[in-house]
């Protein structure tokens, strides 16, 4: 980690990496297992919250009726859907930490130590 | 002024010494911080970065402390008072946007970026285009944004100090903008995280003991309060669903639903919660403080349920409305009616305190932005466009101070000229120039290997364009009695949010410049960008 300024490079430039490397690197299987880890959970996922998020959203507009329906008390499904919301996004944030944790950190580790 | 003005004037008189001495002590506190950190700090990683020695626990604290601004404190709490169930979908928005940022953007900028968000928007392009056009947009975000706060924040004193005249408006205005310069400057990322720290640990406290203050007095059972809150709001019903503010018309819904776009991919897109990705160790450790701010800003939203329904039912909305017609007052309206109501001493000593919470919440949130708008100008403007990269690591550091110097005093005097202008619709405004500018290039940039730099060029000037000129031929500027200038009328947009025209707007002109530039994207500099971000390979 240099973090001293070369006088030639701009001083923000990304530090030096030998292209060779990740090259190798880039068309091993282990990285590009980890880049299908990586995209396979969060891409799917990132589709899945906005469309529900989107679906909350639409519902709070066009169907006031449905979402003013008496759940329990005072409760109504609009509450509940906006609690489910906030469900939903502690949820995906708890499994996408657990897929890191499994799935990602260590290819990524072990990528990172054999090229250091 | 009304006989109620007149009473909520003088209760506020009584307090205003203890929120004053409160208030004091914060400053004092942070501008001890602020030295200490700024003793620590030593070279441009430190002054960037805050040495990139936080914890993931620290962060979240801080991300929190730098995301949950006044407009999320006083004005959704305000809202919820006023427009009951409408008020909440503010910070559903709010709090969903952050899946974007922890399942798509803050591991991989913490792993390729270095100071800034254009360090990773530049990476794979040529350098001078792509950091200039991201330099510009972070400070055009951060200053409509910081507008916002210290708009905000004049009227806020006004309000709760109980003076009246522009005179002591102003005087807070270059107060906090004075203060904000001063954190920055001196105690650099370091100081400006503690800051923030310390607000976040406030904010709860203080929501937190009010939420349990209005629970009790229902016995804990949501169902009872919500019932007392659409009682008094006279609206019944009504008030516990969705509609009373955006169900009007067919354009007050689409201009909800342009809204939530932007709030929802706005965040991820904002340059000063992007740098906060910088001040931990690892990818990882970045991942964990999304982690924790995930739950703190949610456990924090769910109590502005409380704070909205419990002013609706307690104080009630015509009380509220007297006191500020657009509610910004409903939370601390309610510390004093959960503590006594007004004349009791417990009132009064909650009044203040949750007063003191809200200028300190004002002063993290200013400090973070005039960081982020001072750091994009030193580091890509300055030491990468304009002195091609020879400036040094000591002259980038005395740039940014400098800097936040200039950008301090341009928020001041903009804000004393612009404190008509609505600091909510202002925010949204941010949320929407970050989605439509911002957003776009980083996902292309760190996911789709034929992006190129005109692309880039393309969307964020293009995303950055097309979002301020439709807000300024939106009513907001012009047309309604609420309009920046209600006299005339040039609003051909009917829209006040222009994020569901300009977001897609922003991804189209990036794909389209791709498509029709004649430069190809450099496959090995995509393999370079995709390694490191995954691995951490190189990681500063």
């Amino acid at each position: 980690m240099d973090i001293t300024p070369q006088p030639d490079a701009p001083p923000s430039a990304p530090a030096p990496a030998d292209p060779q490397v990740i090259q190798r690197i880039e068309e091993g299987a282990e990285f590009r297992g980890l880049r299908r880890a990586f995209r396979g959970f969060a891409f799917p996922l990132t589709v899945a919250f906005i469309a529900w998020y989107l679906l909350y959203v639409l519902l709070s507009s066009y169907a006031p009726g449905f979402m003013g329906t008496t759940v329990v008390g005072h409760i109504n499904v609009a509450l509940v859907m906006g609690l489910l919301q906030f469900v939903t996004t502690f949820v995906i944030a708890w499994l996408y930490s657990r897929h890191a944790a499994r799935r990602l950190d260590p290819p990524a580790t072990a990528i990172r130590e054999a090229a250091q | 002024m009304s006989a109620d003005t007149l009473l909520a004037a003088s209760a506020a008189t009584e307090h205003r010494g203890l929120t004053i001495t409160l208030f004091s002590v914060f400053v004092l506190i942070t501008l001890g911080i602020t030295v200490w950190a700024g003793r620590q700090t030593k070279d441009a990683t430190d002054f960037y970065a805050g040495g990139r020695s936080f914890s993931g626990f620290q962060n979240g604290l801080a991300i929190s402390g730098d995301y949950m601004s006044a407009a999320s404190f006083l004005g959704i709490a305000g809202a919820i008072a006023l427009f009951g169930y409408d008020g909440f979908l503010y910070s559903i928005g709010f709090l969903v946007a952050w899946l974007v940022a922890l399942l798509l953007v803050a591991e991989p900028l913490r792993n390729s970026g270095r100071y800034t968000m254009a360090d990773v928007l530049a990476f794979r392009m040529r350098q001078r285009p792509v950091r200039t056009a991201a330099g510009i947009s972070t400070i055009v975000v951060s200053i409509f944004y910081l507008l916002a706060q210290m708009v905000g924040a004049g009227s806020l004193v006004a309000l709760l100090l109980g003076v009246t005249g522009d005179a002591p408006k102003q005087w807070t205005i270059v107060g906090v903008g004075a203060l904000m310069v001063l954190y920055v400057a001196i105690g650099g990322m370091k100081g400006t995280t503690w800051v923030q720290i310390v607000k976040a640990v406030m904010l709860i406290a203080g929501t937190l003991l009010i939420t349990i203050l209005v629970l009790a007095k229902y016995h804990f059972n949501p169902s009872t309060l919500l019932g007392a809150a659409s009682d008094a709001s006279g609206k019944g019903s009504a008030f516990l669903e969705p509609g009373l503010k955006y169900g009007v018309s067919g354009t007050t819904k689409l201009d909800f639903i342009s809204l939530a776009v932007a709030l929802v991919l706005g965040t991820a897109g904002l340059p000063h919660i992007l740098v906060r990705f910088y001040t931990v160790p690892t990818a990882r450790a970045a991942r964990k403080s999304v982690i924790w701010a995930i739950g703190i800003i949610g456990g924090f939203y769910l109590m502005t349920l409380a704070l909205g329904f419990g002013a609706a039912a307690l104080v009630g909305p015509e009380a509220i409305k007297t006191s500020n017609a657009a509610g910004n007052t409903a939370a601390p309206l309610l510390a004093q009616e959960v503590g006594g109501g007004a004349g009791s001493t417990g009132g009064a000593i909650l009044l203040a305190v949750i007063s003191a919470v809200a200028f300190a919440t004002i002063l993290a949130v200013v400090a973070g932005l005039t960081l982020a708008s001072s750091a994009s100008f030193a580091h890509d403007l300055w030491a990468n466009v304009i002195r091609r990269g020879k400036a040094g690591e000591k002259e980038e550091v005395g740039a940014a101070k400098i800097a936040a110097v200039v950008i301090g005093a341009v928020a001041i005097l903009l804000s004393i000229f612009a404190d008509k202008l609505n600091a909510a619709a202002l925010v949204a405004l941010a949320f929407a120039v970050a989605a439509s500018a911002n957003l776009p290039t980083l996902l292309y940039s760190l996911f789709w290997k034929r992006f190129t730099t005109t692309g880039a060029v393309c969307s964020i000037y293009g995303g950055l364009a097309v979002s301020v000129l439709l807000v300024v031929f939106s009513p907001v500027v012009s047309g309604k009695p609420t309009s920046l200038f209600p006299g005339s009328d040039f609003a051909w947009f009917p829209l006040e949010n222009p994020g569901l025209v300009s977001i897609p707007v922003g991804f189209l002109l990036g794909w389209l410049g791709t498509l029709l530039s004649k430069e190809a994207a450099d496959p090995a500099k995509y393999a370079e960008l995709e390694v490191r971000s995954l691995t951490g390979l190189g990681a500063h």
